[in-house]
């Protein structure tokens, strides 16, 4: 422990147990009966209501990673970097349409993944296995970013010392790992659902006290906008040569004209794919009817008012004369710097549980799909309820695991390449879920093909982008020029219409064709179905004492 | 109001929370700013309570279309 300050670490060592008590504690919150199902390991019951809902969704979609790297754009002059805000606005609406009808239909049929669903609406196994396999792919890395925005916080602090040994250098790393992984072994979903009352709790005041306070010790968010903007020029004018000549990318903090698809396409593109993540759809399976998602859907927005003020602590810190290499260095830096000891501490935790949070539910989500869309599906096909739920536990713990492997063996850079392939990836998952809650026309086999097609071009596309002035590199940017066009567009949101283009052509192609279609197990009024009609079971004995 | 006629004044409701923030050309300007901030940025910012607005009015449409399906059966 280098340059901690011992009051900072005191806070921060104090939040960490009161998260660690709270998610072994979870595991007896709204309790019932039985506890070995996926419903209650897996879904909490499926019985939350408006108000836990919104502080576990909201803890499920704003990462730690988010509130590190969105700022970290900002901070670095990405001109595209605020795209998070229109991208966590046009969210919303979206859920609003499409979720309500995924909710009524696994609430009729059991399912609990959305491969489930896949697998019961076209009668096609690969197509299911598809999904899941494309639905663990892509949490994955997104799990292991949440350890980078943990060991992010941990730089800055200094703990983990500067032994050349990788077991000593990491171990705070591997205890903040291991307990999670053993409270969300034993408590399930319940236990992010109720640490992620802390970590928003911990997050707003952070947040509220970050821009009111920050903003007068630095002469106001004028001050903190022209001194950015004079940073971005300085920059732009220095390396004028370089710029030209590709190997330096130019700063700024409005997108030129150039970059408005890029801007856009982003902001669609990554919306579509965020309630694909099954952990999105993991918290809004987990709500008690079809009004909680709507509400929170109205409710919600106010994360990413925060998330867009948040932003905006990326300028704060070049105001603040933060420097630092690493762009996510910037925020936690600056809290260091500008906040009194013991408040840096406060600061230093919220980053941290907000990432244990939503690493929890991802691993969870993950764990599902694997035994549901893999283990029942495929190994042991007369699994009971018990014999699942513990499946899903065991695979909790390899999926963390593995994410901790990555980051250390592998590299911090390749679990972002893998974030943005994930991005891409999922969303080729869009046609066959939300076009399958309105309608049956398309073919399964057409569906197959055309995430196959969408995943192989998103993965070559974004494979062949060199970084700025890194020529053969890899992965180096989410955009790419729009094919028979010059227009930057994000990667994910092309491979999209390729894939919808494969789709409805080899379609119309099968059905000319008279190939099976297979048997649809589910009927039109699934997809309205609400508590209280027959077959939607309320929360499964909530109010049944434990045994 | 038939229920059909409700979720498509839903999706018409709901349509600029989604248009209106992928419209860059819209707001891509400094001027004018708000509270030292420019207009790119508290523009997005305030398309977010818009956003909510709008999907609370779609909310009660929503609820009320439910009540309707239910009431049907």
């Amino acid at each position: 422990m280098s340059n901690v300050s011992a009051v900072a670490f005191s806070v921060f060592l104090f939040f960490f147990l009161l998260v660690t008590i709270l998610g072994f504690v979870a595991a007896r919150w709204r309790r019932a009966a039985d506890m070995g199902s996926l419903d209650e390991w897996g879904l909490g019951g499926r019985g939350f209501g408006t108000f836990i809902a919104w502080f576990l969704i909201g803890g499920d979609l704003y990462t730690a990673y988010t509130f590190v790297a969105v700022p970290a754009l900002l901070y670095a002059g990405s001109a595209i970097g605020f795209f998070a805000v229109p991208y966590t606005i046009v969210v919303y609406p979206l859920i609003f349409l499409f979720l309500p009808r995924l909710w009524s239909v696994s609430h009729r049929h059991g399912y609990v993944t959305p491969a489930d669903f896949v697998e019961g609406r076209y009668d096609s196994r690969p197509l299911a296995l598809a999904i899941a396999l494309t639905g663990i792919l892509a949490t994955m890395p997104y799990i292991a970013l949440q350890l980078v925005g943990i060991e992010v916080v941990l730089e800055v602090m200094g703990i983990g010392t500067d032994d050349s040994n990788w077991f000593v250098k990491d171990l705070p790393l591997f205890i903040a790992f291991a307990v999670l992984a053993a409270y969300t072994y034993s408590s399930g979903l319940r236990a992010p659902a109720l640490i992620a009352f802390v970590k928003d709790t911990l997050i707003y005041i952070v947040i509220i006290v970050a821009i009111i306070y920050l903003p007068t010790q630095l002469g106001g968010w004028d001050d903190i906008f022209s001194k950015a903007s004079a940073s971005f020029s300085a920059h732009n004018e220095t390396n004028a040569d370089a710029i030209a000549a590709g190997e330096v990318s130019p700063k700024s903090a409005i997108p030129a004209p150039l970059l408005h698809w890029a801007y856009a396409s982003l902001a669609l593109g990554s919306a579509l794919a965020l309630f694909m993540y099954p952990h999105s759809v993991t918290a809004v399976l987990s709500t008690r009817n079809r009004s909680v998602i709507r509400r929170n859907a109205a409710l919600l927005p106010a994360y990413s008012f925060l998330l867009g003020l948040l932003a905006l602590l990326g300028f704060v810190a070049i105001a603040a004369g933060v420097k630092v290499s690493n762009p996510q260095q910037a925020v936690p830096q600056l809290f260091e710097n500008e906040f009194p000891d013991w408040f840096a501490g406060v600061a230093f935790a919220a980053i941290v549980i907000g990432a244990l949070v939503p690493a929890a539910i991802m691993s969870i989500a993950a764990a599902n799909l694997w035994t549901r869309n893999i283990y029942k599906a495929y190994i042991n096909r007369d699994a009971t309820h018990a014999q699942e739920a513990q499946q899903s536990k065991y695979a909790s713990l390899l999926v963390k695991f593995g994410a901790l492997l990555f980051v250390l063996f592998v590299s911090t850079t390749y679990a972002l390449d893998l974030q943005l392939l994930g991005g891409v990836w999922i969303l080729q998952t869009f046609p066959a879920i939300v076009a399958g809650l309105y309608t049956r026309w398309f073919h399964r086999w057409a569906l197959f093909a055309g995430w196959a097609v969408g995943m192989v071009y998103g993965t070559l596309v974004a494979y062949g982008n060199p970084k700025v002035g890194d020529p053969g590199s890899h992965f180096g940017s989410p955009l790419n020029e729009f094919p028979t066009t010059e227009t930057l567009v994000y990667i994910g949101f092309t491979a999209l219409v390729l894939n919808l283009l494969v789709t409805v052509v080899l379609t119309l192609a099968l059905r000319a064709a008279g190939v099976d279609e297979g048997t649809d197990a589910t009927s039109p009024e699934d997809y309205g179905a609400d508590v209280g009609d027959e077959g939607v079971v309320e929360e499964l004995d909530a109010e049944t004492p434990a045994r | 109001m038939s229920s059909s006629a409700r979720w498509t004044l839903i999706v018409v409701l709901l349509a600029p929370a989604v248009a209106l923030p992928l419209m860059v050309p819209l707001f891509d300007s400094t001027d004018p700013t708000l509270f030292g901030f420019p207009f790119y940025f508290w523009f997005q910012l305030a398309m977010i309570p818009v956003a909510v607005v709008l999907t609370v009015i779609a909310y009660y449409l929503a609820k009320a279309a439910d009540r309707d399906r239910a009431a049907k059966r």
